[in-house]
């Protein structure tokens, strides 16, 4: 049996400061600090169980990489449940556990509103005339590349080697609707000239089709083995193949039918017939190619389009959902998903336009195309490249994907909650809540544990390693009657 | 298990079927191009006035 689905994303954002000294690491910390600082008292993040340099083909590389993060730097746990921190050169904000698709989209677009209320915040704490520009993109065009990463919870007992080769397909074609749009091509021995635009902004960094890495020689699935919650009983498969998103949708199917395959493959359902011949090339191929006519060599020797793959994956989950049902994904949310998938591989096969609302690359392909066009502006036109970065553009106002009409899924006020409050329905909600209400006696708290400072030595952790364990149904009476940490901890017999 | 008829449709199908939803779709369509018009008319307003230096200026480090 397919097992829920807990899912969350990370965004690296892109960070520059206009008009002054532009040190990322700098900003990224003025601008999570000025957000950190204005709310209740700060809460670190807690490095006890991290181990990054774990592989989920059962090696250890703990001696071989660089430390995962400069645990110096400002990395705070929020209200929300999320964990907001300087990560390399960026502000990164990992959203908290979530139980669906949907959930994990209201917390995606919380985080976008939390840079938003820190970059005015950092504002006057900045000097005369400079300004903080904020993307949520994956490239500066320039070859270097910052990631939107997913995080699904999946079952330890189905065997890695398999989940590999299963999901690789939908990892490489799922841009077609999921891919953020990108002028030019920063893969060697592409130019600009030959990629005019593109379907995705990573496909150009993917080096490998399994590995450990994140930052060099990227993966096309990364097998970081680092569960943060019952090693025994679960992984969780981070994602590092995605584009970030401006629009909801393209979120919400990105998480979605992601969460869809991999219940399939954990049921066995998927089968491995879709298998690519070279998975690599190919995820570059369909990203360089915005006409979606391309097709890529299979293992059986015939030759498919990203579409042809897409809708056989579609269909296969239709069917799924009818004999298995989608309980693990949560029904309703899946049926959702379900119909979207459709909607957006039916437009992106006829009528584009019909799908500008869902699909990030397409709505920035048509703003750049009319533009260059009332304008009468080459291709290779830095006007262009502009436009492309500034789709992404956080500051209010300014940013166009905020201007082309975007489907919206869900409401400002679930957004608005979820700035503060974490998900009900996961542990975070256990996280998010001991910090609202007893911020000034948790030490410190991470993924699967928090350090209770419950006023008489020791310092007590409460680990949480069930993901649905914690939950308001679980410990929200016990929270609402507890008077101090000191009684919660009593009371849960710690 | 629900009642549901399986689309088991093949690429000619669903050109076919495409086509025919061409027109449910004018009406979403209209609305699109009218945004896109609109944005198109304000956009030099918000986008950076020198995109040349903007673009140039754009360097980050590597991530993740």
């Amino acid at each position: 049996m397919a097992i829920p689905k807990v899912c969350g994303i990370e965004t690296e954002y892109g960070i520059l400061v206009r008009g002054g000294e532009s040190n990322p690491v700098a900003a990224s910390s003025v601008l999570i600090n000025a957000y950190v600082n204005d709310r209740s008292r700060r809460v670190d993040w807690d490095f006890e169980d991290e181990t990054p340099g774990v592989d989920a083909r059962g090696f250890s590389y703990e001696d071989a990489l660089a430390p995962e993060v400069e645990s110096h730097l400002v990395n705070a746990v929020l209200t929300n449940g999320a964990r907001y921190y300087v990560d390399h050169a960026h502000p990164e904000i990992s959203t908290p556990e979530c139980s669906d698709a949907l959930q994990a989209l209201v917390y995606d677009r919380s985080a976008e509103e939390i840079v938003r209320l820190s970059m005015a915040l950092a504002a006057p704490l900045l000097p005369d005339g400079a300004e903080l520009l904020v993307h949520k993109n994956n490239s500066d065009g320039k070859g270097n590349s910052y990631g939107c990463h997913e995080n699904f919870l999946v079952a330890r007992e189905t065997p890695f080697g398999r989940l590999v080769a299963e999901i690789t397909p939908h990892f490489v074609t799922r841009q077609i609707f999921c891919g953020a749009g990108k002028v030019g091509g920063e893969a060697p021995g592409f130019s600009s000239t030959e990629v005019p635009f593109q379907i995705s902004q990573r496909a150009d960094f993917f080096e490998e089709e399994v590995g450990l890495e994140t930052t060099l020689k990227r993966p096309i699935v990364n097998t970081r083995d680092e569960p943060h919650c019952d090693p025994q009983k679960y992984r969780r498969l981070h994602v590092i193949v995605g584009d970030a998103n401006m629009s909801e949708g393209a979120t919400l199917l990105k998480l979605g039918t992601t969460s869809i395959v991999l219940s399939m493959i954990e049921d066995g359902f998927l089968g491995s017939d879709l298998a690519l011949a070279h998975p690599v090339p190919a995820i570059r191929q369909i990203s360089h190619d915005p006409t979606l006519r391309r097709t890529v060599l299979m293992q059986s020797g015939s030759r498919m389009s990203a579409l042809d793959i897409q809708w056989s994956l579609f269909e296969r989950a239709t069917r799924y959902a009818d004999e298995r049902g989608l309980a693990s994904v949560g029904d309703q949310v899946g049926r959702l998903v379900l119909a979207l998938w459709e909607e957006v591989l039916t437009g992106l096969a006829g009528d584009r336009t019909s799908v500008a609302d869902i699909v990030d690359w397409v709505a920035k392909e048509r703003l750049l195309a009319a533009y260059a066009q009332r304008h009468s502006i080459p291709a290779g036109d830095a006007r262009l490249r502009a436009i492309d970065l500034q789709y992404h553009d956080m500051r209010p106002g300014k940013g166009l994907s905020a201007k082309v009409g975007l489907r919206t899924f869900v409401t400002a006020e679930d957004v608005s909650r979820g700035i503060e409050r974490a998900p009900e329905t996961t542990r975070a909600y256990f996280r998010g809540e001991c910090l609202r209400r007893w911020p000034d006696d948790i030490v410190a708290a991470n993924w699967d544990s928090m350090v209770f400072d419950v006023g008489r030595d020791p310092l007590r952790r409460i680990p949480m390693m069930e993901p649905l364990r914690g939950t308001k149904a679980h410990v929200g009476e016990l929270l609402e009657s507890s008077t101090s940490i000191a009684d919660l901890v009593d009371r849960l017999g710690a | 298990m629900a009642e549901r008829v399986h689309k088991q449709k093949q690429p000619s199908d669903r050109t076919a079927e495409v086509s025919a939803e061409a027109g449910a779709t004018t009406e979403q369509g209209d609305k699109l191009r009218a945004e896109l018009d609109d944005l198109l008319d304000e956009i030099d307003d918000v986008l950076e006035s020198n995109a040349e230096d903007f673009v140039k200026s754009y360097i980050q480090k590597g991530g993740e």
